[in-house]
């Protein structure tokens, strides 16, 4: 086994590896606006912004507060949920009844004006954010030198991404969610605050993104324009996986990651367009996606 | 009818307009000044606002005023795309009479804008792109490439590189003109010298995760990694290599387009050591000192070799007409070639014939942490590359202007 389609074998396991912790970032990112999407019926379109802003609250508090990286891991999802839970509760409550369109739009325009604003404060070039002692450093494993960092992106996202799967489709609190958005009016019968367990999905969902924004602080530059690079590619990943499917968005995240990381091999070029291939060949076969169910 | 009557007067103001730019030697009575960049996006850090900045001080410094006439600048976002960039160019001179493009940033944008100049004969002043096909192949008699190009830092930090044992490479290239020219102009310097290419990957422009490149890079067992990429691209794979312990590892990083504020964004401690070509630096005379402080001033960052080259550019320009009184294409262009550049940015200046700038380029390498004194204390100067030798000489050309072609 000297070679494995033209290429080393370390090469390409080192690729598939590189390929899953790319994955595991779309998956976490699909995930905060697949469940959006699929319990609120709104398509956010802020999410890259919401992402942004997680970095750099991390980054901000660093620099002018001394907090370090652990502590910004739950912090910054917390402060960028907040936000988010002004915005549902000032803005987009009132869009529910309305066409989805108003939603994107609203949330669109959003995203415009936090990254405006930040591109003015703070320019477009990058701000360094150091990896935690703790995760610096790597490993090598014959096949390929893994950065400890790296290999707790992969982590860190799997466990949030499961567990969140979890609470939604297995436990109780998920049921009233899935309940609220089937028949809001007779969950509220039961006594359980409808608009109350909206919000609060909306600000989870918002927070997942800001998670993601502190996990991506030390690998890529904290910057103004990091989220709307990275917001297509994922609504993407969300209507392959079939929109408003938890499950749909994390599993074709990783693979959307794995078949970006082998085109990264074989033909480099097409990298950043490989994805949106997978998607009109998707949609063309199963027009709900490939988790999504038919209307 | 009221639409009628204030047709009828707008066509008779203009006709006027027409008239008087026949025969006043700066047309229309004033000179306009159009600046084009990437003012959101991956480059915009290193021409961007603050090149607009540097070229409004550059009219502010001639009082606003060239031999009476206003001197006036608007400017536009070209997103890096060709066609973009080539259409506003053409509604600026078409509707706005904008009489000079300056800044301009991507090799592709400048190539397709530096074609509508020539077609309506107006001036480009391009400071911020680095292909050499600009003035080669692309040349036009009315563009002039000031700051660096493609050849310069090819032969600065390429040569610099294979003489210290760099002679196995592995380029990181970004998918369009100037990766590709990059990437031709250090080929041939490495062959050239002895050394040898092990491969390359053409990642697209803008690309976020460079692990799997770097990772590519790593498997090949080149010497060097070069970077045939700039801006974003360049910090993000700098960042990457370092996560991935590519210099531990024994392989060496060769930037060939690194700014100032790439290196300010990354910090020392992830680019100490790193070999490059500049054409300017702010630390490195009293004069650029003095001009960078005020600039520093404005801005609160001190300037990249490209903004610092607006300035230069747009004040030689201005210089050019006011010595002439005309604000014409030919007899600018004639002017300015004839004049050497003799200021802060560079000694003894001179634009040829193909439209290159030739002046003194440097190498620097950054500094370690421990030798920085401050934010901005970021490079030393190694050595001064004569113009006679930073760029492609013209019995080299391709370009249809240079004699003999």
């Amino acid at each position: 086994m000297a070679e494995l389609l033209g290429f080393p074998p370390q090469v390409l396991f080192g690729q598939l590896l590189i390929g899953l912790i790319n994955g595991s970032f779309y998956a976490l990112l699909s995930l905060g606006l697949a469940i959006i999407f699929g319990l609120l019926n709104i398509i956010n379109f802020a999410h890259g912004a919401q992402y942004m802003l997680g970095a750099f609250v991390a980054w901000l508090g660093l620099k002018f507060l001394g907090v370090n990286y652990w502590v910004s891991l739950i912090l910054a999802p917390v402060v960028v949920a907040a936000i988010g839970i002004a915005i549902e509760k000032t803005m987009l409550r009132r869009l529910y009844k309305e066409d989805h369109l108003y939603g994107l739009l609203l949330t669109f325009g959003l995203a415009l004006i936090i990254e405006g604003s930040f591109i003015h404060f703070f320019g477009v070039s990058g701000q360094p954010f150091s990896a935690p002692e703790l995760l610096q450093g790597g490993n090598n494993l014959g096949f390929m030198f893994l950065p400890t960092y790296r290999a707790w992106i992969i982590v860190a996202s799997l466990i949030i991404c499961f567990g969140t799967w979890y609470m939604i489709e297995r436990t109780k609190l998920g049921a009233y969610l899935r309940a609220g958005t089937e028949n809001p009016q007779l969950l509220q019968a039961f006594g359980i605050n409808v608009p109350l367990l909206i919000t609060l999905t909306y600000g989870y969902g918002v927070a997942l993104a800001a998670f993601a924004g502190v996990l991506a602080a030390p690998i890529y530059s904290v910057s103004p324009v990091m989220g709307s690079n990275l917001l297509i590619v994922v609504f993407a990943v969300v209507v392959i996986g079939g929109m408003g499917s938890i499950f749909g968005a994390i599993v074709t995240g990783l693979l959307m990651g794995l078949i970006e990381g082998l085109t990264k091999v074989f033909y480099p070029e097409a990298s950043t367009t490989v994805i949106f291939l997978v998607m009109i060949i998707v949609l063309l076969i199963r027009p709900a996606g490939l988790f999504g169910k038919e209307a | 009818m009221k639409m009628l009557k204030k047709l009828m007067c707008s066509a008779i103001v203009s006709a006027m307009a027409a008239s008087t730019a026949a025969h006043a030697d700066i047309s229309d009575n004033e000179v306009r000044i159009g600046y084009l960049a990437d003012m959101s996006g991956t480059y915009s850090a290193l021409a961007g606002p603050g090149g607009l900045e540097a070229a409004k001080m550059a009219i502010e410094d001639f009082g606003g005023k060239v031999n009476g006439k206003k001197i006036t600048i608007v400017s536009a976002d070209d997103q890096n795309k060709p066609d973009i960039g080539a259409n506003k160019v053409r509604q600026w001179i078409d509707v706005n009479n904008v009489d000079m493009v300056a800044g301009m940033v991507s090799s592709a944008v400048t190539i397709a804008v530096n074609k509508v100049v020539e077609a309506k004969d107006k001036v480009s002043l391009v400071s911020g792109s680095a292909s050499s096909s600009i003035t080669n192949q692309f040349c036009t008699p009315n563009s002039v490439h000031y700051v660096y190009d493609t050849y310069a830092l090819a032969h600065g930090t390429g040569e610099a590189v294979v003489k210290e044992g760099g002679d196995s490479w592995f380029f990181l290239t970004a998918d369009y003109a100037f990766g590709h020219a990059m990437e031709a102009d250090v080929t041939e310097v490495v062959k050239e010298s002895g050394g040898k290419i092990v491969g390359g990957v053409r990642h697209p422009l803008a690309t976020n995760d460079f692990s799997s490149f770097i990772l590519q890079a790593q498997a090949s067992g080149a010497k060097i990694v070069g970077l045939a990429n700039a801006g974003a691209d360049t910090t993000n794979s700098l960042k990457t290599a370092k996560e991935f312990g590519v210099v531990q590892a024994g392989q060496k990083i060769a930037g060939l387009l690194i700014f100032l504020n790439d290196v300010h964004s990354l910090g020392l401690e992830t680019t100490q050591g790193l070999q490059l070509t500049t054409g300017y630096y702010w630390d490195r005379t009293a004069e650029t000192r003095a001009w960078s402080k005020r600039y520093f001033d404005r801005t609160g960052k001190m300037p990249t070799m490209v903004q610092a080259g607006i300035y230069s550019s747009v004040t030689h320009y201005l210089d050019a007409i006011k010595a002439k009184n005309s604000d014409k294409a030919s007899d600018v262009m004639a002017q300015m070639r004839e004049t050497p550049i003799n200021d802060f940015f560079a000694q003894n200046g001179r634009i040829r014939e193909d439209g290159r700038m030739v002046h003194d380029m440097y190498l620097a390498e950054v500094k370690k942490p421990s030798e920085s004194t401050g934010e901005w204390d970021l490079y030393k100067i190694l050595r001064t590359i004569p113009a006679d030798k930073a760029f492609r000489p013209l019995s080299e050309s391709k370009c249809k202007l240079v004699a003999g072609r």
